[in-house]
């Protein structure tokens, strides 16, 4: 469909430039880091190195006479002013300091106050911790046994490490469907804990302002609105009251999810503003970063599919343990303990469906957010996906064909999954068809055939994913009781230019453009003249921020609407100016004109300038309005990916030839924006597939919490991404468009891994663990006896 | 802690100044000069954000003391734009939507004209390689590559 405004308006489905970028390509972006103020101290934080350890005493003397350093923070110190501990959001608690023990290696301990970064790195060497070491919790299964030591005795009636258990389907009917199934098939599948690890990592500056008692925080956070509420609630009782408080978020090195959550780090710094009166800034390191943020993932899923034996599928059963470290610091909407895992019947048209997940503390940092996702949608994705291709490898069916013949038929959208969701809209066969002929799928397969007879290893696995975004209608979501709609403000200005102010806050998603397109679309003022603002409480209407690929759904439908509201003034304030009623106006972006007399007309510009200069007796001045959107339902975006993989039989190495991936969002705002989210999720989807895994040992080291070992996949290992689209709006959505942030990230996995199990599939291969490293195949290629 | 005197240019403007023996490149730039273009990413000297151009040659300003960077010709993002005309290294990242987040850019950058200043005609792969050292999280490399042949054109 042609864009309905003309380049120079940069209404949707235009790929003009970026307005964020002038000032990155001179280095002139303002980050956390970047903020100086006068008279800024600086935090640095000391940390545990054993995973589970009373503490015996923390001995700050050292510390202290180390030149430029003025305080040392410890447990003690905050439990005066009752801020050791603070809630996740999802309503567990977790310590800012320890006073009694530490949990997880890496944990803070206490916090060291100087003039500059390098005299506070050295207060934290000379702070003498003696630690009596606890048995340490590593295997969530060994800690959901019988006599395992219980790891939260902060929590008095807590007897065990279970920290929900959470079920969603009917049972009894999956049971039954599959007793009568020809065929079952069953597969463990483990998501490694991974790291967002955004190339920026977190940090604040605090500034407490004692005359005014103000607190202004600039921090790396993906959800600003939602942070003051937090610091009200856990610090209100200390004189932090909600209208004093400013979180700024400026701009922000990406987020992916791991910019959701507060951090231990973020509150010692504001404390120690307000207890010294002077600007605290925090920025951790890498390590720190790695080794202390909010993981992600951690599941371990039992799955089963059944089917007929003509590869119609009827049932899926799914059983995970869900290994949230010491405390669950997810940032999921509080009904959804395990997140929208229950869009694990994905793209299939499946009669019966039960899911079970057990969260469980063990030793490791706290968390279970998002890697680019919208709440454990991924892992849901990942099962499914892996689980068709193990079924069609027992039914030796083609996964192609198996995907077509188990596919929601187009027709029977919108549709009612077994698991609860109403899934917008959706065209599933016409993705897969695309992406296989655009990546030539049948001449694939009879290249891999060839291939077979000579010994060569070359895989072709699919992905036919569906996603579940933007979070969401009030009725089932709220974040600490804060439902999840979002926001935006917009005042036109005399001279028709306009400003635009969200509750969202992008972390490098495009907002200052693709939201000012959209106001673009609706008034017809040009996108170059609409300057949009995030991330300042002070300014912004109330919104619960950017993750889960819920912007474009919510606040740029919020956008949308609030434009109609001030395009239903404006149609008006032109009836007034025309001498004509209402009735007889047509619109066109970027006038009302009188219907059969097209020459009698007024621009928005003109209209904007008589609502303060002219307007109507009786109407008030002006040309403003506000939107905060409650979504109906939430968008499904979907698509069907292709990797086809070559593997090295000397080294195991997995080389991905080719990957072609058909997204459908709905109606595009920008191509370009979204061909770019693709590329970067794409490869934030390969990372784990390939490289990306935090593991630890029995004693609860973490092995890999650097840059040495993390794999961040480089420009070396990135294959040349092919991208394609479908477009199958939303129906519910005012623009018709859904989130895409994510897509990629969720359906990438699946595709990579059935592509290196379908390469090793005739030697007796099932099923690889992500990530599928060297070493993996490797050991598989040893024992097959296939090692070169 | 002892102190060095120590003179630079940067970006054509020459600096001398007193720092500390440990004090890095990166935070003599930042904090220092308040040349905040210059990012940092890691600990380790894997992730390029905080790339500059010292002598000619690409250098992760995070790995060298401000001291060893006494008498050398330093080029940082800020001095890209010449005139209040963009570098075409600049027009490419924003022509071809090389950058997301912004925040690995300016090393991306600066790893790129080091690349072009010796190699004028770099093909994908030798591309590929010149920025393996720069990590970024968002693009997924495909149009940084794209915006480094359009300034390898435009450079020509």
């Amino acid at each position: 469909m042609p864009p309905r405004t003309n380049a120079d308006v940069g209404g949707m489905g235009h790929s003009i430039k970026r307005k964020e970028d002038p000032r990155f390509i001179r280095g002139q972006g303002r980050y956390v880091d970047d903020i100086q103020l006068p008279g800024m101290l600086y935090l640095d934080i000391v940390r545990s190195p054993f995973a589970h350890a009373r503490i015996k005493s923390i001995n700050t003397e050292r510390a202290l006479k180390v030149p430029g350093v003025l305080a040392v923070i410890t447990g003690e110190t905050l439990e005066k002013y009752n801020l050791h501990w603070m809630p996740t959001l999802m309503s567990d608690t977790q310590m800012v300091l320890p006073t009694e023990k530490v949990m997880y290696q890496a944990q803070e301990v206490a916090g060291v106050i100087a003039t500059d970064r390098y005299s506070a790195a050295d207060g934290v060497d000379a702070v003498d911790v003696d630690y009596d070491p606890l048995p340490v919790v590593v295997d969530p299964f060994k800690a959901l046994e019988p006599g395992a030591p219980v790891l939260r005795t902060d929590k008095k009636d807590k007897k065990d490490n279970r920290i929900f258990h959470w079920e969603v389907g009917n049972r009894q009917a999956t049971d039954e469907a599959f007793a009568g199934a020809d065929v079952t098939v069953k597969q463990d599948i483990y998501l490694p804990r991974i790291h967002v690890a955004s190339i920026e990592t977190c940090g604040c500056v605090a500034d407490f302002d004692r005359v005014s008692g103000k607190l202004t925080v600039y921090m790396t956070t993906q959800a600003p609105h939602a942070i003051r509420t937090v610091v009200a609630l856990v610090a209100g009782h200390v004189g932090l009251s909600e209208e004093k408080i400013r979180i700024i978020s400026p701009d922000i090195g990406g987020g992916f999810g791991g910019k959701v959550p507060v951090y231990p780090g973020y509150v010692i710094a504001i404390a120690a503003s307000v207890v010294i009166g002077k600007p605290v800034k925090w920025i951790e390191d890498r390590m720190e970063n790695l080794q202390a943020d909010s993981f992600a993932r951690d599941y371990h899923i039992k799955a089963e599919l059944a089917a007929k034996k003509d590869g119609t599928m009827t049932a899926l059963r799914i059983k995970t343990v869900a290994d949230h470290g010491y405390a669950d610091a997810a940032a999921n909407p509080s009904k959804f303990p395990a997140g929208l895992f229950s869009i694990c019947t994905g793209s299939y048209d499946l009669k019966n469906a039960f899911a079970e997940v057990d969260g469980v503390y063990t030793n490791k940092p706290p968390g279970g957010i998002a890697y680019r996702c919208s709440f454990r949608v991924t892992e849901a994705a990942h099962a499914i996906e892996r689980m068709v291709d193990v079924l069609a490898q027992e039914l030796k069916m083609d996964p192609a064909d198996l995907r077509f013949k188990n596919f929601i038929p187009p027709e029977k959208f919108p549709y009612r999954s077994a698991l609860g969701w109403e899934y917008d809209s959706g065209n599933y066969p016409a993705a897969l068809k695309k992406a296989m002929e655009k990546i030539g799928y049948t001449d694939l397969r009879k290249e891999q055939a060839e291939k077979r007879r000579r010994g060569e290893l070359m895989g072709i696995g699919i992905s036919s994913f569906t996603e579940i975004v933007g979070a969401g209608p009030s009725k089932h979501f709220d974040i600490l009781g804060i439902k999840m709609f979002d926001s935006c403000e917009i005042r036109v200005h005399p001279t028709g230019k306009a400003t635009a102010r969200f509750g969202t806050k992008s972390q490098g998603q495009g907002h200052e453009t693709t939201y000012a397109q959209i106001i673009a679309e609706e008034l017809g003022i040009p996108a170059a003249h609409i300057a949009v603002e995030e991330g300042d409480t002070d300014t912004a209407p109330y919104g619960l921020g950017t993750y889960a690929s819920r912007s474009t759904p919510t606040a740029g439908a919020a956008g949308a609407i609030a434009a109609r509201k001030i395009r239903d003034k404006a149609k008006k304030i032109a009836a007034h100016l025309l001498e004509v009623s209402e009735d007889d106006l047509e619109w066109e972006p970027g006038k009302f004109s009188v219907r059969g007399a097209p020459q009698k007309a007024k621009t928005i510009q003109e209209i904007a300038l008589a609502a303060y200069t002219n307007h109507p007796q009786g109407m008030e001045a002006g040309l403003e309005a506000v939107n905060y959107y409650d979504p109906p339902n939430l968008t499904f975006p979907f698509g069907s990916y292709i990797a086809v993989v070559d593997i090295d039989r000397g080294t195991g190495a997995v080389k991905i030839r080719r990957f072609v991936a058909v997204d459908d969002c709905g109606n595009i705002i920008n191509p370009m924006i979204v061909d770019g989210q693709i590329h970067g999720g794409l490869t934030m989807g390969m990372a784990p597939a390939l490289f990306e895994e935090i593991s630890y040992d029995e004693a609860g080291n973490i092995q890999g919490g650097s840059f040495m070992d993390y794999l961040v996949p480089t420009a070396m290992e990135t294959p040349r991404w092919e991208t394609d689209k479908t477009v199958t709006p939303s129906p519910h959505h005012p623009l018709g468009a859904k989130g895409v942030g994510e897509s990629a990230t969720v359906g990438a996995p699946p595709a990579i891994a059935n592509a290196v199990v379908d390469a090793l599939a005739h030697l007796g291969v099932r099923h690889i663990d992500i990530p599928i490293t060297p070493e993996k195949v490797w050991n598989i290629l040893r024992e097959k006896g296939v090692a070169e | 802690m002892a102190t060095h005197t120590i003179r630079v240019t940067i970006n054509g403007t020459p600096y001398e100044r007193a720092v500390e023996s440990r004090l890095l490149l990166v935070h003599f730039l930042r904090d220092d000069l308040r040349l905040t273009g210059t990012h940092i990413g890691c600990d380790t000297t894997h992730c390029g954000a905080c790339a500059v151009i010292v002598d000619g040659e690409p250098v992760k300003s995070c790995t060298v003391l401000a001291v060893q960077a006494d008498g050398s010709d330093i080029r940082t993002v800020e001095g890209l734009e010449q005139d209040g005309k963009l570098h075409p290294i600049q027009e490419g990242f924003w022509q071809e939507h090389g950058l997301q987040c912004g925040y690995c850019t300016p090393g991306m950058m600066m790893t790129s004209v080091a690349l072009l200043g010796r190699n004028p005609n770099p093909s994908e792969p030798d591309i590929r390689h010149a920025i393996s050292g720069n990590l970024c999280r968002c693009t997924g490399y495909l149009n940084i590559v794209k915006s480094i042949q359009y300034a390898a054109a435009q450079l020509r």
